[in-house]
Protein backbone atom coordinates (compact mmCIF):
# COMPACT_ATOMS: atom_id res chain seq x y z
CA UNK A 1 0.00 0.00 0.00
CA UNK A 2 2.66 2.05 1.21
CA UNK A 3 4.65 1.54 -1.80
CA UNK A 4 2.21 2.53 -4.26
CA UNK A 5 1.62 5.34 -3.29
CA UNK A 6 4.98 6.49 -3.32
CA UNK A 7 5.36 4.87 -7.02
CA UNK A 8 1.62 6.40 -7.80
CA UNK A 9 3.06 10.02 -8.31
CA UNK A 10 5.98 9.89 -10.72
CA UNK A 11 3.69 7.36 -12.53
CA UNK A 12 0.67 9.88 -12.73
CA UNK A 13 3.22 12.55 -14.10
CA UNK A 14 4.42 10.75 -16.69
CA UNK A 15 1.03 9.50 -18.45
CA UNK A 16 -0.11 13.19 -17.93
CA UNK A 17 3.13 14.57 -20.06
CA UNK A 18 2.72 11.52 -22.55
CA UNK A 19 -0.96 12.49 -22.73
CA UNK A 20 -0.30 16.33 -23.45
CA UNK A 21 2.46 15.25 -26.29
CA UNK A 22 -0.16 13.10 -28.02
CA UNK A 23 -2.74 15.82 -26.89
CA UNK A 24 -3.87 17.11 -30.70
CA UNK A 25 -4.54 13.88 -32.68
CA UNK A 26 -5.95 11.90 -30.50
CA UNK A 27 -10.10 13.09 -30.29
CA UNK A 28 -10.96 10.54 -32.61
CA UNK A 29 -9.04 7.96 -31.03
CA UNK A 30 -10.56 8.82 -27.33
CA UNK A 31 -14.08 8.56 -28.96
CA UNK A 32 -13.56 5.41 -30.37
CA UNK A 33 -13.13 4.62 -26.56
CA UNK A 34 -15.65 6.63 -24.84
CA UNK A 35 -18.55 6.92 -26.94
CA UNK A 36 -20.02 3.17 -26.74
CA UNK A 37 -19.84 3.34 -22.71
CA UNK A 38 -21.26 7.21 -22.91
CA UNK A 39 -24.04 6.77 -25.30
CA UNK A 40 -25.29 3.49 -23.84
CA UNK A 41 -25.04 4.87 -20.08
CA UNK A 42 -26.91 8.09 -21.15
CA UNK A 43 -29.58 6.80 -23.27
CA UNK A 44 -30.83 4.09 -21.05
CA UNK A 45 -29.63 5.12 -17.65
CA UNK A 46 -29.46 9.02 -17.27
CA UNK A 47 -31.57 10.55 -19.98
CA UNK A 48 -34.59 8.14 -17.80
CA UNK A 49 -33.95 9.28 -14.58
CA UNK A 50 -33.57 13.06 -15.78
CA UNK A 51 -36.69 12.57 -17.64
CA UNK A 52 -38.39 10.97 -14.65
CA UNK A 53 -37.55 14.32 -12.76
CA UNK A 54 -38.67 16.27 -15.61
CA UNK A 55 -41.99 14.57 -16.28
CA UNK A 56 -43.05 14.60 -12.50
CA UNK A 57 -43.98 18.67 -13.05
CA UNK A 58 -46.04 18.47 -15.66
CA UNK A 59 -49.83 17.29 -16.26
CA UNK A 60 -50.26 13.99 -18.18
CA UNK A 61 -53.08 12.41 -20.54
CA UNK A 62 -51.89 9.24 -20.53
CA UNK A 63 -48.56 9.70 -22.92
CA UNK A 64 -49.47 13.73 -23.32
CA UNK A 65 -48.34 16.28 -21.41
CA UNK A 66 -51.01 18.64 -21.37
CA UNK A 67 -49.57 21.47 -19.31
CA UNK A 68 -46.92 22.88 -16.45
CA UNK A 69 -48.18 21.07 -12.61
CA UNK A 70 -45.64 22.86 -10.96
CA UNK A 71 -46.03 20.52 -7.59
CA UNK A 72 -49.39 18.90 -8.50
CA UNK A 73 -48.29 15.77 -8.78
CA UNK A 74 -46.71 15.82 -5.38
CA UNK A 75 -49.59 17.16 -3.77
CA UNK A 76 -51.81 14.06 -5.56
CA UNK A 77 -50.05 11.95 -3.97
CA UNK A 78 -50.29 13.12 -0.93
CA UNK A 79 -54.41 13.92 -1.04
CA UNK A 80 -55.67 12.14 -3.69
CA UNK A 81 -57.31 8.64 -2.58
CA UNK A 82 -56.05 5.97 -2.49
CA UNK A 83 -53.10 7.39 -3.03
CA UNK A 84 -52.80 9.46 0.21
CA UNK A 85 -53.72 6.27 2.18
CA UNK A 86 -51.30 3.81 0.43
CA UNK A 87 -48.21 6.22 0.26
CA UNK A 88 -48.04 6.49 4.11
CA UNK A 89 -48.86 2.67 4.47
CA UNK A 90 -46.44 1.48 2.30
CA UNK A 91 -43.66 4.04 4.16
CA UNK A 92 -44.44 2.85 7.02
CA UNK A 93 -44.49 -1.13 5.87
CA UNK A 94 -41.13 -0.34 4.80
CA UNK A 95 -39.93 1.52 8.00
CA UNK A 96 -41.45 -1.36 10.11
CA UNK A 97 -39.32 -3.76 7.65
CA UNK A 98 -36.33 -1.92 7.73
CA UNK A 99 -36.45 -1.74 11.84
CA UNK A 100 -37.41 -5.67 11.94
CA UNK A 101 -34.50 -6.58 10.04
CA UNK A 102 -32.00 -4.14 11.97
CA UNK A 103 -33.18 -5.84 15.12
CA UNK A 104 -33.61 -9.67 14.21
CA UNK A 105 -31.11 -9.91 10.84
CA UNK A 106 -28.71 -7.61 12.13
CA UNK A 107 -28.07 -8.76 15.32
CA UNK A 108 -28.68 -12.26 14.71
CA UNK A 109 -25.50 -12.15 12.20
CA UNK A 110 -23.30 -10.20 14.86
CA UNK A 111 -24.26 -12.80 17.31
CA UNK A 112 -23.26 -15.63 14.56
CA UNK A 113 -19.92 -13.46 14.06
CA UNK A 114 -19.15 -13.38 17.53
CA UNK A 115 -20.02 -17.37 18.06
CA UNK A 116 -17.58 -17.51 15.04
CA UNK A 117 -14.88 -15.59 15.69
CA UNK A 118 -13.29 -18.83 18.24
CA UNK A 119 -14.93 -21.63 16.80
CA UNK A 120 -13.27 -24.33 15.49
CA UNK A 121 -14.26 -27.24 13.32
CA UNK A 122 -16.83 -26.88 10.85
CA UNK A 123 -16.17 -22.69 10.81
CA UNK A 124 -16.21 -22.42 7.32
CA UNK A 125 -19.22 -25.08 6.67
CA UNK A 126 -21.05 -23.09 8.85
CA UNK A 127 -20.29 -19.71 7.35
CA UNK A 128 -21.26 -20.91 3.76
CA UNK A 129 -24.54 -22.50 5.66
CA UNK A 130 -25.78 -19.45 6.77
CA UNK A 131 -24.91 -17.35 3.76
CA UNK A 132 -26.23 -19.93 1.17
CA UNK A 133 -29.71 -18.46 1.14
CA UNK A 134 -28.43 -15.42 -0.23
CA UNK A 135 -27.39 -17.08 -3.88
CA UNK A 136 -31.25 -17.69 -4.61
CA UNK A 137 -32.91 -15.02 -6.51
CA UNK A 138 -35.06 -12.90 -4.24
CA UNK A 139 -38.06 -13.91 -6.23
CA UNK A 140 -37.83 -17.23 -5.71
CA UNK A 141 -37.05 -17.07 -2.14
CA UNK A 142 -40.15 -15.57 -2.04
CA UNK A 143 -42.34 -18.19 -4.01
CA UNK A 144 -40.67 -21.25 -1.79
CA UNK A 145 -41.29 -19.55 1.55
CA UNK A 146 -45.13 -18.66 0.17
CA UNK A 147 -45.17 -22.83 -0.54
CA UNK A 148 -43.84 -23.35 2.34
CA UNK A 149 -45.64 -21.19 4.68
CA UNK A 150 -49.19 -22.45 2.34
CA UNK A 151 -51.46 -23.14 5.43
CA UNK A 152 -52.84 -26.98 3.73
CA UNK A 153 -50.03 -28.14 2.37
CA UNK A 154 -47.46 -26.53 4.01
CA UNK A 155 -44.39 -28.16 5.43
CA UNK A 156 -44.13 -25.91 7.94
CA UNK A 157 -47.28 -26.27 9.73
CA UNK A 158 -47.19 -30.12 8.94
CA UNK A 159 -43.82 -30.00 11.07
CA UNK A 160 -45.57 -27.47 13.78
CA UNK A 161 -48.92 -30.14 14.26
CA UNK A 162 -46.04 -33.31 13.98
CA UNK A 163 -44.40 -32.00 17.24
CA UNK A 164 -48.16 -31.14 18.88
CA UNK A 165 -47.62 -26.72 18.18
CA UNK A 166 -50.67 -27.57 16.15
CA UNK A 167 -51.92 -24.75 17.27
CA UNK A 168 -49.22 -22.84 16.32
CA UNK A 169 -49.93 -23.47 12.63
CA UNK A 170 -51.66 -20.07 11.41
CA UNK A 171 -52.34 -19.02 7.84
CA UNK A 172 -48.89 -17.44 7.85
CA UNK A 173 -49.65 -14.94 4.90
CA UNK A 174 -52.94 -14.64 5.30
CA UNK A 175 -53.60 -13.36 7.99
CA UNK A 176 -53.18 -9.41 8.41
CA UNK A 177 -51.32 -9.35 11.50
CA UNK A 178 -48.74 -12.39 10.43
CA UNK A 179 -47.83 -11.70 7.01
CA UNK A 180 -45.02 -8.38 7.38
CA UNK A 181 -43.57 -10.18 10.19
CA UNK A 182 -42.83 -12.83 8.04
CA UNK A 183 -41.81 -11.40 5.28
CA UNK A 184 -39.57 -9.55 7.09
CA UNK A 185 -38.18 -13.42 8.67
CA UNK A 186 -38.14 -14.68 4.92
CA UNK A 187 -35.96 -11.77 3.97
CA UNK A 188 -33.78 -11.82 7.18
CA UNK A 189 -32.81 -15.56 6.26
CA UNK A 190 -31.95 -14.54 3.05
CA UNK A 191 -29.38 -11.93 4.06
CA UNK A 192 -28.49 -13.26 7.75
CA UNK A 193 -25.04 -14.37 5.92
CA UNK A 194 -24.10 -10.92 4.78
CA UNK A 195 -23.96 -9.24 8.22
CA UNK A 196 -22.13 -12.12 9.69
CA UNK A 197 -19.60 -11.67 6.73
CA UNK A 198 -19.21 -8.36 7.17
CA UNK A 199 -18.99 -8.22 11.00
CA UNK A 200 -16.68 -11.23 10.84
CA UNK A 201 -14.22 -9.36 8.48
CA UNK A 202 -14.15 -6.33 11.40
CA UNK A 203 -13.65 -8.50 14.25
CA UNK A 204 -10.77 -10.09 12.56
CA UNK A 205 -9.51 -6.37 12.25
CA UNK A 206 -9.58 -5.92 15.86
CA UNK A 207 -6.12 -6.48 17.92
CA UNK A 208 -6.01 -9.13 19.90
CA UNK A 209 -4.11 -6.73 23.06
CA UNK A 210 -7.58 -4.74 23.48
CA UNK A 211 -9.16 -8.16 24.68
CA UNK A 212 -6.64 -9.11 26.35
CA UNK A 213 -6.61 -5.67 28.38
CA UNK A 214 -9.77 -5.45 29.02
CA UNK A 215 -9.58 -9.29 30.25
CA UNK A 216 -6.55 -8.20 33.05
CA UNK A 217 -8.38 -5.03 33.70
CA UNK A 218 -10.69 -7.65 35.15
CA UNK A 219 -13.86 -6.77 32.74
CA UNK A 220 -16.41 -9.70 32.55
CA UNK A 221 -17.09 -10.99 28.57
CA UNK A 222 -20.22 -8.48 28.57
CA UNK A 223 -18.51 -5.31 29.59
CA UNK A 224 -15.47 -6.23 27.05
CA UNK A 225 -18.21 -6.42 24.55
CA UNK A 226 -20.22 -3.44 25.26
CA UNK A 227 -17.12 -1.09 25.80
CA UNK A 228 -14.56 -2.23 23.70
CA UNK A 229 -15.69 -4.70 21.08
CA UNK A 230 -18.64 -2.67 19.71
CA UNK A 231 -17.38 0.79 19.84
CA UNK A 232 -14.77 -0.90 17.12
CA UNK A 233 -17.40 -2.39 15.35
CA UNK A 234 -18.77 1.38 14.38
CA UNK A 235 -17.81 1.37 10.91
CA UNK A 236 -19.40 -2.12 10.00
CA UNK A 237 -22.43 -1.25 12.16
CA UNK A 238 -22.33 2.11 9.68
CA UNK A 239 -21.67 0.27 6.57
CA UNK A 240 -24.44 -2.54 7.43
CA UNK A 241 -27.26 0.11 8.23
CA UNK A 242 -27.04 2.05 5.30
CA UNK A 243 -27.00 -0.92 2.90
CA UNK A 244 -29.78 -2.54 4.77
CA UNK A 245 -31.73 0.73 4.59
CA UNK A 246 -31.36 1.20 0.91
CA UNK A 247 -32.48 -2.67 0.30
CA UNK A 248 -35.05 -2.23 2.18
CA UNK A 249 -36.39 0.37 0.71
CA UNK A 250 -36.16 -0.66 -2.67
CA UNK A 251 -37.60 -3.96 -1.33
CA UNK A 252 -39.93 -5.58 -5.00
CA UNK A 253 -39.00 -9.05 -5.97
CA UNK A 254 -39.53 -11.30 -2.90
CA UNK A 255 -42.77 -9.01 -1.62
CA UNK A 256 -44.24 -9.51 -5.06
CA UNK A 257 -43.59 -13.40 -5.00
CA UNK A 258 -45.03 -13.62 -1.50
CA UNK A 259 -48.12 -10.89 -1.95
CA UNK A 260 -49.03 -9.76 -5.00
CA UNK A 261 -48.09 -6.81 -6.48
CA UNK A 262 -51.21 -5.45 -4.01
CA UNK A 263 -49.08 -6.50 -0.74
CA UNK A 264 -51.95 -8.76 0.11
CA UNK A 265 -53.38 -9.70 1.91
CA UNK A 266 -55.47 -5.91 2.41
CA UNK A 267 -52.27 -4.22 1.95
CA UNK A 268 -51.16 -5.63 4.70
CA UNK A 269 -47.32 -6.06 3.01
CA UNK A 270 -47.53 -3.54 0.75
CA UNK A 271 -44.32 -1.27 0.20
CA UNK A 272 -43.06 1.59 -1.82
CA UNK A 273 -41.63 -0.49 -4.72
CA UNK A 274 -44.96 -2.39 -5.26
CA UNK A 275 -46.83 1.04 -5.02
CA UNK A 276 -44.40 2.17 -7.26
CA UNK A 277 -45.20 -0.02 -10.15
CA UNK A 278 -49.08 -0.26 -9.72
CA UNK A 279 -49.15 3.57 -9.93
CA UNK A 280 -46.99 3.56 -13.12
CA UNK A 281 -48.02 0.44 -14.65
CA UNK A 282 -51.35 -0.65 -13.22
CA UNK A 283 -53.84 1.25 -11.62
CA UNK A 284 -52.38 4.94 -12.22
CA UNK A 285 -54.66 5.34 -14.97
CA UNK A 286 -54.58 8.66 -17.11
CA UNK A 287 -52.03 10.55 -14.68
CA UNK A 288 -49.42 7.49 -14.66
CA UNK A 289 -46.63 9.13 -15.79
CA UNK A 290 -47.24 12.02 -13.74
CA UNK A 291 -47.59 10.40 -10.03
CA UNK A 292 -45.57 7.54 -10.86
CA UNK A 293 -42.22 9.89 -11.63
CA UNK A 294 -43.16 12.40 -8.61
CA UNK A 295 -43.13 8.91 -6.45
CA UNK A 296 -39.73 8.20 -7.91
CA UNK A 297 -38.33 11.29 -7.30
CA UNK A 298 -39.76 11.34 -3.51
CA UNK A 299 -38.18 7.76 -2.94
CA UNK A 300 -34.96 8.99 -4.84
CA UNK A 301 -34.63 12.53 -2.29
CA UNK A 302 -35.73 10.53 0.44
CA UNK A 303 -33.46 7.12 0.17
CA UNK A 304 -30.73 8.78 -1.04
CA UNK A 305 -30.60 11.73 1.49
CA UNK A 306 -31.04 9.48 4.56
CA UNK A 307 -28.31 7.15 3.37
CA UNK A 308 -26.05 10.53 2.79
CA UNK A 309 -27.04 11.21 6.69
CA UNK A 310 -26.56 7.96 8.10
CA UNK A 311 -23.25 7.69 6.21
CA UNK A 312 -21.93 11.16 7.73
CA UNK A 313 -23.04 10.32 11.08
CA UNK A 314 -21.07 7.09 11.11
CA UNK A 315 -18.02 9.01 9.78
CA UNK A 316 -18.43 11.09 12.94
CA UNK A 317 -18.39 8.53 15.31
CA UNK A 318 -15.71 6.70 13.65
CA UNK A 319 -13.47 9.75 13.71
CA UNK A 320 -14.51 10.22 17.87
CA UNK A 321 -13.29 6.28 18.06
CA UNK A 322 -9.68 7.80 16.72
CA UNK B 1 -14.27 -19.30 35.49
CA UNK B 2 -14.45 -22.88 35.98
CA UNK B 3 -14.70 -25.47 32.85
CA UNK B 4 -18.00 -26.71 34.88
CA UNK B 5 -19.83 -23.21 34.11
CA UNK B 6 -18.31 -22.94 30.35
CA UNK B 7 -19.46 -26.62 29.24
CA UNK B 8 -23.58 -25.75 29.02
CA UNK B 9 -22.47 -22.61 27.25
CA UNK B 10 -20.52 -24.50 24.81
CA UNK B 11 -23.10 -27.30 24.05
CA UNK B 12 -25.38 -24.32 23.75
CA UNK B 13 -23.31 -22.40 21.50
CA UNK B 14 -22.36 -25.21 19.23
CA UNK B 15 -26.54 -26.63 19.33
CA UNK B 16 -27.39 -22.49 18.06
CA UNK B 17 -25.31 -22.69 15.27
CA UNK B 18 -25.47 -25.92 13.85
CA UNK B 19 -29.22 -26.02 14.17
CA UNK B 20 -29.48 -22.79 12.28
CA UNK B 21 -27.60 -24.08 9.57
CA UNK B 22 -30.66 -26.28 9.49
CA UNK B 23 -32.73 -23.70 9.19
CA UNK B 24 -30.94 -22.20 6.49
CA UNK B 25 -30.49 -25.18 4.43
CA UNK B 26 -33.65 -27.18 5.02
CA UNK B 27 -35.78 -25.12 2.71
CA UNK B 28 -33.89 -25.72 0.30
CA UNK B 29 -33.68 -29.20 0.48
CA UNK B 30 -36.84 -29.81 0.73
CA UNK B 31 -37.38 -27.51 -2.88
CA UNK B 32 -35.04 -30.07 -4.74
CA UNK B 33 -36.93 -32.93 -2.67
CA UNK B 34 -39.93 -32.12 -3.36
CA UNK B 35 -39.12 -31.70 -6.58
CA UNK B 36 -38.90 -34.93 -6.94
CA UNK B 37 -41.84 -36.18 -5.64
CA UNK B 38 -45.21 -36.09 -7.32
CA UNK B 39 -48.07 -33.64 -5.79
CA UNK B 40 -50.08 -36.37 -5.10
CA UNK B 41 -47.25 -37.08 -2.43
CA UNK B 42 -46.13 -33.98 -1.51
CA UNK B 43 -50.12 -32.90 -0.53
CA UNK B 44 -50.16 -36.20 1.90
CA UNK B 45 -46.85 -35.55 3.22
CA UNK B 46 -45.33 -32.51 2.85
CA UNK B 47 -41.89 -33.59 4.69
CA UNK B 48 -40.58 -37.07 3.60
CA UNK B 49 -37.86 -38.34 1.39
CA UNK B 50 -38.53 -39.62 -2.08
CA UNK B 51 -39.92 -43.34 -2.35
CA UNK B 52 -38.89 -43.45 -5.75
CA UNK B 53 -37.38 -39.81 -7.08
CA UNK B 54 -38.69 -39.32 -10.77
CA UNK B 55 -37.56 -36.33 -12.93
CA UNK B 56 -40.79 -36.29 -14.59
CA UNK B 57 -41.84 -32.83 -12.99
CA UNK B 58 -38.90 -31.15 -14.48
CA UNK B 59 -39.58 -32.75 -18.37
CA UNK B 60 -42.83 -31.01 -18.15
CA UNK B 61 -41.17 -27.72 -16.42
CA UNK B 62 -39.07 -28.05 -19.23
CA UNK B 63 -40.88 -28.78 -22.09
CA UNK B 64 -44.63 -27.55 -20.96
CA UNK B 65 -43.84 -24.74 -19.71
CA UNK B 66 -41.60 -23.56 -21.93
CA UNK B 67 -38.70 -23.00 -19.43
CA UNK B 68 -36.10 -23.97 -21.83
CA UNK B 69 -37.22 -21.17 -23.59
CA UNK B 70 -37.23 -18.96 -20.50
CA UNK B 71 -33.41 -20.51 -20.06
CA UNK B 72 -32.10 -19.53 -23.40
CA UNK B 73 -33.62 -16.24 -23.35
CA UNK B 74 -32.24 -15.41 -20.08
CA UNK B 75 -28.89 -16.89 -20.74
CA UNK B 76 -28.77 -14.75 -24.16
CA UNK B 77 -30.01 -11.40 -22.11
CA UNK B 78 -27.96 -11.80 -19.79
CA UNK B 79 -24.67 -12.98 -21.67
CA UNK B 80 -25.38 -10.27 -23.95
CA UNK B 81 -25.57 -8.06 -21.51
CA UNK B 82 -22.96 -8.44 -19.84
CA UNK B 83 -20.45 -9.09 -22.49
CA UNK B 84 -21.83 -5.76 -24.08
CA UNK B 85 -21.56 -3.90 -20.55
CA UNK B 86 -17.94 -5.39 -19.56
CA UNK B 87 -16.71 -4.48 -23.01
CA UNK B 88 -17.70 -1.01 -23.34
CA UNK B 89 -16.35 -0.23 -19.63
CA UNK B 90 -13.19 -1.92 -20.37
CA UNK B 91 -12.59 0.64 -23.22
CA UNK B 92 -14.03 3.79 -21.41
CA UNK B 93 -11.69 2.71 -18.49
CA UNK B 94 -8.33 3.22 -20.19
CA UNK B 95 -8.17 6.83 -21.10
CA UNK B 96 -10.00 7.96 -18.46
CA UNK B 97 -7.85 6.42 -15.88
CA UNK B 98 -4.81 6.78 -18.11
CA UNK B 99 -4.78 10.04 -19.56
CA UNK B 100 -5.69 13.70 -19.06
CA UNK B 101 -7.58 15.27 -21.59
CA UNK B 102 -10.29 17.91 -21.34
CA UNK B 103 -13.18 17.17 -19.49
CA UNK B 104 -11.73 13.75 -18.20
CA UNK B 105 -12.31 14.29 -14.69
CA UNK B 106 -15.95 15.63 -14.95
CA UNK B 107 -16.30 12.47 -17.57
CA UNK B 108 -14.71 10.32 -14.53
CA UNK B 109 -17.72 11.90 -12.21
CA UNK B 110 -20.20 11.77 -14.71
CA UNK B 111 -20.40 7.45 -14.73
CA UNK B 112 -19.41 7.69 -10.87
CA UNK B 113 -22.38 8.90 -10.29
CA UNK B 114 -24.69 6.26 -11.71
CA UNK B 115 -23.39 4.12 -8.83
CA UNK B 116 -25.53 5.73 -6.37
CA UNK B 117 -28.78 6.33 -8.55
CA UNK B 118 -31.43 4.09 -8.34
CA UNK B 119 -31.59 3.30 -11.65
CA UNK B 120 -35.12 1.25 -11.54
CA UNK B 121 -36.74 4.88 -10.17
CA UNK B 122 -36.52 6.15 -14.42
CA UNK B 123 -38.51 2.89 -14.66
CA UNK B 124 -41.67 4.66 -16.58
CA UNK B 125 -39.25 6.81 -18.46
CA UNK B 126 -37.86 3.70 -19.87
CA UNK B 127 -40.70 2.11 -20.73
CA UNK B 128 -41.80 4.92 -23.01
CA UNK B 129 -38.08 5.27 -24.56
CA UNK B 130 -38.25 1.57 -25.50
CA UNK B 131 -42.08 2.36 -26.65
CA UNK B 132 -40.41 4.96 -29.19
CA UNK B 133 -37.63 2.60 -30.33
CA UNK B 134 -39.99 -0.20 -30.92
CA UNK B 135 -38.33 -2.44 -28.12
CA UNK B 136 -40.86 -3.25 -25.93
CA UNK B 137 -41.11 -6.93 -26.36
CA UNK B 138 -38.09 -7.23 -27.57
CA UNK B 139 -34.92 -9.19 -26.40
CA UNK B 140 -32.32 -6.48 -27.67
CA UNK B 141 -34.00 -3.68 -26.07
CA UNK B 142 -33.96 -5.60 -22.66
CA UNK B 143 -30.18 -6.58 -23.43
CA UNK B 144 -28.71 -2.73 -24.31
CA UNK B 145 -30.56 -1.49 -20.74
CA UNK B 146 -28.69 -4.31 -18.80
CA UNK B 147 -25.65 -3.70 -20.16
CA UNK B 148 -26.05 0.45 -19.46
CA UNK B 149 -27.09 -0.51 -15.78
CA UNK B 150 -23.20 -2.45 -15.22
CA UNK B 151 -21.35 0.36 -16.76
CA UNK B 152 -20.72 2.34 -14.07
CA UNK B 153 -19.43 -0.09 -11.68
CA UNK B 154 -17.63 -1.65 -14.61
CA UNK B 155 -16.07 1.46 -15.33
CA UNK B 156 -15.83 2.39 -11.75
CA UNK B 157 -14.05 -1.10 -11.06
CA UNK B 158 -11.39 -1.35 -14.62
CA UNK B 159 -10.21 2.19 -13.79
CA UNK B 160 -8.78 1.38 -10.77
CA UNK B 161 -7.28 -1.64 -11.94
CA UNK B 162 -5.52 0.36 -15.04
CA UNK B 163 -4.83 3.03 -12.70
CA UNK B 164 -2.58 0.33 -10.69
CA UNK B 165 -0.67 -0.59 -13.63
CA UNK B 166 3.13 1.19 -13.93
CA UNK B 167 3.07 4.12 -16.60
CA UNK B 168 6.37 2.72 -17.94
CA UNK B 169 4.69 0.18 -19.53
CA UNK B 170 2.83 2.34 -22.17
CA UNK B 171 5.64 4.95 -22.14
CA UNK B 172 7.83 2.09 -23.48
CA UNK B 173 5.20 0.75 -26.06
CA UNK B 174 4.61 4.33 -27.37
CA UNK B 175 8.21 4.96 -27.81
CA UNK B 176 8.13 1.43 -29.51
CA UNK B 177 5.46 3.26 -31.98
CA UNK B 178 2.51 1.15 -31.16
CA UNK B 179 -0.53 3.01 -31.24
CA UNK B 180 -3.83 3.18 -28.45
CA UNK B 181 -5.47 0.27 -29.88
CA UNK B 182 -2.51 -1.63 -29.28
CA UNK B 183 -1.31 -0.88 -26.55
CA UNK B 184 -4.61 -1.57 -25.37
CA UNK B 185 -5.31 -4.64 -26.75
CA UNK B 186 -2.01 -6.22 -26.12
CA UNK B 187 -0.58 -4.57 -23.03
CA UNK B 188 -3.66 -3.15 -21.12
CA UNK B 189 -6.30 -5.90 -21.45
CA UNK B 190 -4.65 -8.78 -20.64
CA UNK B 191 -3.47 -7.07 -17.29
CA UNK B 192 -6.33 -6.38 -16.47
CA UNK B 193 -8.04 -9.95 -16.82
CA UNK B 194 -8.51 -10.81 -13.59
CA UNK B 195 -10.98 -7.54 -12.77
CA UNK B 196 -12.57 -8.08 -15.97
CA UNK B 197 -13.38 -12.09 -14.66
CA UNK B 198 -14.62 -10.22 -11.41
CA UNK B 199 -16.75 -7.33 -12.87
CA UNK B 200 -18.66 -10.01 -14.91
CA UNK B 201 -19.44 -12.56 -12.35
CA UNK B 202 -20.66 -9.25 -10.64
CA UNK B 203 -23.04 -8.07 -13.22
CA UNK B 204 -24.00 -11.33 -13.82
CA UNK B 205 -25.36 -12.28 -10.48
CA UNK B 206 -28.18 -9.19 -10.42
CA UNK B 207 -29.11 -9.22 -13.98
CA UNK B 208 -30.09 -12.94 -14.00
CA UNK B 209 -32.56 -12.12 -10.87
CA UNK B 210 -33.65 -8.80 -12.22
CA UNK B 211 -37.09 -9.00 -12.18
CA UNK B 212 -38.89 -5.43 -12.28
CA UNK B 213 -38.21 -4.88 -15.93
CA UNK B 214 -38.63 -7.75 -17.66
CA UNK B 215 -41.91 -7.52 -15.31
CA UNK B 216 -42.72 -4.01 -17.64
CA UNK B 217 -41.17 -4.18 -20.79
CA UNK B 218 -41.62 -7.86 -21.75
CA UNK B 219 -45.27 -9.25 -23.28
CA UNK B 220 -45.32 -12.23 -24.76
CA UNK B 221 -43.99 -15.63 -23.15
CA UNK B 222 -41.92 -16.65 -25.90
CA UNK B 223 -40.05 -13.72 -24.64
CA UNK B 224 -40.01 -13.84 -21.25
CA UNK B 225 -36.14 -13.95 -18.86
CA UNK B 226 -36.67 -17.05 -15.86
CA UNK B 227 -37.57 -14.74 -13.17
CA UNK B 228 -40.72 -12.82 -15.66
CA UNK B 229 -41.23 -16.53 -16.43
CA UNK B 230 -41.17 -18.30 -13.04
CA UNK B 231 -43.91 -15.41 -12.11
CA UNK B 232 -46.08 -16.17 -15.21
CA UNK B 233 -45.85 -19.82 -14.05
CA UNK B 234 -47.11 -19.55 -10.16
CA UNK B 235 -50.01 -18.09 -11.59
CA UNK B 236 -50.77 -20.71 -14.29
CA UNK B 237 -49.21 -24.06 -12.50
CA UNK B 238 -50.86 -23.24 -8.98
CA UNK B 239 -52.14 -26.75 -8.02
CA UNK B 240 -48.65 -28.84 -9.54
CA UNK B 241 -46.90 -28.42 -6.71
CA UNK B 242 -43.92 -30.72 -7.92
CA UNK B 243 -43.72 -28.81 -10.92
CA UNK B 244 -43.77 -25.36 -8.54
CA UNK B 245 -40.69 -27.27 -7.08
CA UNK B 246 -38.90 -28.00 -10.10
CA UNK B 247 -39.04 -24.87 -11.54
CA UNK B 248 -38.04 -22.98 -8.20
CA UNK B 249 -34.77 -25.74 -8.45
CA UNK B 250 -34.36 -24.72 -12.28
CA UNK B 251 -34.13 -20.93 -11.57
CA UNK B 252 -31.88 -21.60 -8.85
CA UNK B 253 -29.36 -24.11 -10.30
CA UNK B 254 -27.48 -21.76 -12.94
CA UNK B 255 -26.14 -19.64 -10.08
CA UNK B 256 -25.48 -22.29 -7.58
CA UNK B 257 -22.80 -24.05 -10.70
CA UNK B 258 -21.70 -20.69 -12.06
CA UNK B 259 -20.67 -19.56 -7.97
CA UNK B 260 -19.01 -22.85 -7.93
CA UNK B 261 -17.24 -22.67 -10.80
CA UNK B 262 -16.20 -18.73 -10.91
CA UNK B 263 -15.09 -18.98 -7.54
CA UNK B 264 -12.11 -20.89 -8.61
CA UNK B 265 -11.94 -19.18 -11.73
CA UNK B 266 -11.53 -15.60 -9.68
CA UNK B 267 -8.99 -17.03 -6.91
CA UNK B 268 -7.15 -18.43 -10.17
CA UNK B 269 -7.17 -15.12 -12.20
CA UNK B 270 -6.05 -12.87 -9.20
CA UNK B 271 -3.34 -15.06 -8.30
CA UNK B 272 -2.28 -15.17 -11.47
CA UNK B 273 -2.15 -11.69 -11.55
CA UNK B 274 -0.20 -11.53 -8.18
CA UNK B 275 2.53 -13.99 -10.02
CA UNK B 276 3.57 -11.14 -12.24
Amino acid sequence: MVQARELSVPRRRAARTGARRRYAPRWRVLAVFLLPALLLYSVFIVYPLVSALDYSFFEWRGIRQTGFAGLGNYRDLLSVYPYDQQLWRAFGHNALFFGGTMLIQNTVGLLFALLLFRYGRGKRFLQAAFTTPYLVDPLVVGYLWSLLLNPTFGPVNALLDAVGLDSWALPWLGDTRTALPIVILVNAWQWVGFPMLMFSAALAGIPAEYHEAARVDGASAWQAFRRVTLPLLTPAIGVVSVLTFIGNFNAFGLVYAMAGSSGSPAGSTDVLGLLFYRVGFVEGGVEAIGRSSALAVLMFVFIFGVSLLATSYFRRRERRLV
Amino acid sequence: MTSARRAPGRVAVHLLLWGYAVVALLPLVVMLLNSLRPTGEIFTAPLRLPTSPTLHSYLKVWTDASFSTYFLNSLIVTGGAVLIGTAVSALAAYPLARHDFFGSRFLGAYFLAGLMLPIRLGLVPIFYLMDSMGLIDSLLGLTLLYAASGVPFCVFVLSAFYRSLPGELDEAARLDGAGEFRIFGQIMLPLVRPALASVTLFQFVPLWHEFLYPLVLLRSDEKFTIPRGLSQFFGEYTTDWSALFAGLVLATAPLFVLFVLATKQIIAGLTAGMSK
